[in-house]
């Protein structure tokens, strides 16, 4: 049983910072703009905020300042992410262009800046942020273990975030115009709604959500930030497209792959997979096919929306 | 008639291009130049200049070190703007690079019975294939299973990474360094005499064949029937079906000319003879990357690549120099984000050529 918990809470570290972040990917592309600046935005909002927690946690420590850094990395990415919807929206380029741009710029600026401040890449800070035990439900049997021990509440805001975006895009005047501008922006257009809005609104949370996911895959998993989210951008890309750009099944899809990565990284505690004679690399390839042979069965009906990544010109309606 | 003069070179659309990447290159420059003036108002002249000089700061040598940048991105970037044209994203040049360049050292090592000329063109060979495999995949789950290449070409980079390890662990490992193990020296591409001109171990002929590589890939896109069938389906998928294209095999056969293209960078890159070896690292391959921004700011124009890739590896070398002004290399990265950024500007750029010349036009026609 404790293996099964280990397991359940280990994932919540994998898992979290990718349906966050393909979530944000979610609302970019229903608004019509594919957004490949995810793992840029990722980078900038994780050092931007580990730069704020190294900063301030001489003042204060604890779930307050994790939660005011949420807030800058919400905000750094969302700025940071203006970059990808003016080129895309307003200059109308190719949005692969602007999207390589940020993927590039994010690292690099992070170690320049990190360098020339402080003279070494890597951002430490002190984290006072793990919960051993949530009082009252951490004691609760099966659910208490798997939710609420050995945490962190990126974890609850993660799943929170989840629902609020079923909610948005599902139930809410925001999200029924979003959706037709990923559809078919003309006919937006033609009953009134402004296209170029909506897709800044789109990308905007888009960026904001990804600045979150670059802070809450760093915090578990790490004390310093050396400048890289070891590609989870990208994934939370293939998240986005395994969950076909719908909130239920990216929820289905980021756990799929974040129980395949813990496997892979925590396959030496799981007694079961440490006897078997097979190596370790074997172990960490097993997510990556899981998901090309599963997605090779179900892509057959793509749900993909139809105008993403098309600049939207108002002249050619 | 003077107006007429002046705008000629607008009114072409190699001129429109050109005039646009120079702008951008510009504007990617002026930005690197103010960050370097932020983090560091005294030394940012001279960092600038080492910049700027970038290859050509060391005579030969310098030249020979920015060609030898130069030969894996031409490769990926070759890669990727080809896929490109096809209307395919190849974002997986990194795996298919990794694979190629693991192939060439295993047959580098292993295959000694081949004799000496045969053996670095059988090793390249092999790259080639291996690439070419590695991008054949994508295409076949695009093509028949409606697998998006962006997601499938991600997921292979990182299987090919930790294969590429495991392999290496298993049959060519320097167990001290965690990394592969020299290739015979029958394995190392010639340097026909090129290392002594260029006055550096790292140049050999390497150079000649990324060169050849380019010519090829702008004689198949621009002169055959199958790069007319290619770049067909990349503009319209639609339409090139109805004119009895048939798509499935063209996103294959682009796909895996495209993973060819990036393996034989892999091959060229770690038979070169220069002292570089594949580590056993969860990192995947950053020339796949860098290929995407070849192919960006070349506009996937072959030509356009082969001059985008050596402009890339001249800055690289200046990153390198500026170290000498105590800045991080990684301004580099900075400035050619900015310029492939600025990439995004053409369009509006282009338009208003186009209506310079329409307002000159028309002021013609009105007199």
């Amino acid at each position: 049983m404790n293996v099964i918990y280990f397991v359940a809470q280990q994932t919540m570290f994998f898992a979290i910072p990718l349906l966050i972040v393909a979530l944000g990917g979610m609302f970019s592309e229903r608004s019509g703009i594919v957004n490949i600046a995810l793992e840029g935005i990722m980078v900038m909002g994780a050092f931007v905020s580990i730069s704020f927690l190294s900063i301030f946690q001489n003042m204060m420590s604890g779930q307050l300042l994790l939660v005011l850094a949420i807030f800058v990395a919400g905000l750094t990415g969302a700025v940071f992410s203006l970059l990808h919807a003016f080129a895309s929206i307003n200059l109308k380029a190719d949005q692969t262009i602007s999207g390589t741009a940020l993927n590039m710029f994010a690292p690099a600026f992070a170690i320049f800046a990190a360098r020339m401040v402080q003279g070494v890449q890597q951002v430490q800070f002190l984290d006072t942020f793990h919960i051993a035990k949530v009082p009252f439900l951490g004691d609760i049997p099966v659910l208490g273990p798997i939710l609420f021990q050995n945490c962190y509440i990126t974890t609850y805001i993660g799943i929170g975030i989840a629902v609020m975006a079923e909610i948005v895009i599902n139930h809410t005047k925001f999200g029924l115009r979003l959706k037709a501008c990923g559809e078919h922006p003309q006919a937006a257009d033609s009953v009134g709604i402004n296209v170029y809005k909506i897709r800044y609104a789109g990308v905007i949370i888009s960026g904001m959500l990804g600045g979150i996911g670059g802070l809450v895959f760093v915090v578990p998993t790490s004390t310093n930030f050396n400048a890289t989210v070891a590609g989870y951008g990208f994934l939370a890309l293939a998240v986005l497209i395994f969950g076909q750009w719908r909130t239920k099944k990216i929820f289905f899809a980021a756990f799929f792959f974040g129980i395949m990565k813990t496997f892979a990284a925590a396959y030496s505690a799981i007694p079961i997979l440490k006897t078997l004679p097979i190596s370790n690399d074997v172990y960490k390839m097993i997510p990556y096919i899981a998901t090309l042979i599963v997605l090779s069965f179900f892509s057959k009906s793509s749900q993909a929306p139809k105008a993403s990544g098309v600049p939207y010109d108002k002249g050619s309606r | 008639m003077k107006h007429k003069l002046k705008f000629s070179l607008m009114n072409s659309s190699w001129g429109v291009s050109f005039i646009s990447a120079a702008m951008a290159i510009f504007i990617g420059l002026l930005f690197g130049f103010i960050i370097l003036l932020i983090s560091n108002s005294r030394e940012a002249v001279p960092g600038f200049f080492a910049i700027l000089q970038g290859g050509f700061a060391d005579g030969a040598k310098g030249i020979g070190d920015m060609l030898y940048n130069a030969i894996p991105i031409i490769l990926t970037g070759l890669s990727v703007g080809f896929a490109f044209k096809t209307g395919l994203f190849n974002i997986g040049a990194s795996g298919q690079f990794t694979m190629g360049a693991f192939v060439a050292i295993f047959i580098g090592i292993k295959w000694t019975f081949l004799p000496g000329h045969l053996h670095w063109i059988v090793a390249l060979t092999g790259a080639l294939i291996a690439g070419a495999l590695w991008g054949l995949l994508p295409g076949i789950l695009k093509a028949y299973y409606n697998v998006h290449e962006v997601i499938s070409s991600i997921m292979m980079n990182y299987i090919g990474m930790y294969l590429v390890n495991i392999l290496i662990v298993k049959n060519i490992h320097d167990k001290i360094k965690n990394q592969s193990l020299p290739v015979a020296k029958t394995a190392i591409i010639p340097k026909a005499g090129l290392d002594k001109i260029f006055e550096t171990n790292n140049m050999n002929i390497g150079i000649l064949i990324a060169i050849l590589a380019v010519i090829v890939i702008y004689i198949i896109l621009s002169k055959t029937t199958l790069g007319y069938e290619l770049k067909a389906c990349g503009l319209s998928p639609t339409a090139s079906k109805y004119a009895g294209i048939n798509a499935k095999n063209k996103i294959i056969l682009s796909m895996l000319i495209a993973g060819a293209l990036s393996g034989l960078g892999g091959g060229l890159l770690y038979l070169a003879g220069s002292g570089k070896y594949l580590q056993v690292v969860d990192i995947l391959a950053p020339q796949g990357f860098a290929g995407i921004s070849v192919a960006l700011l070349g506009m996937s124009n072959p030509i356009g690549i082969l001059f985008a890739g050596l402009f890339i590896a001249h800055l690289t070398v200046g990153g390198v120099n500026i170290q000498l002004y105590s800045f991080a290399p990684e301004v580099i990265d900075i400035i050619i984000s900015a310029i492939i950024y600025c990439g995004a500007f053409s369009l509006l750029f282009k338009n208003i050529i186009l209506k310079i010349n329409k307002r000159s036009s028309r002021q013609e026609a009105s007199k």
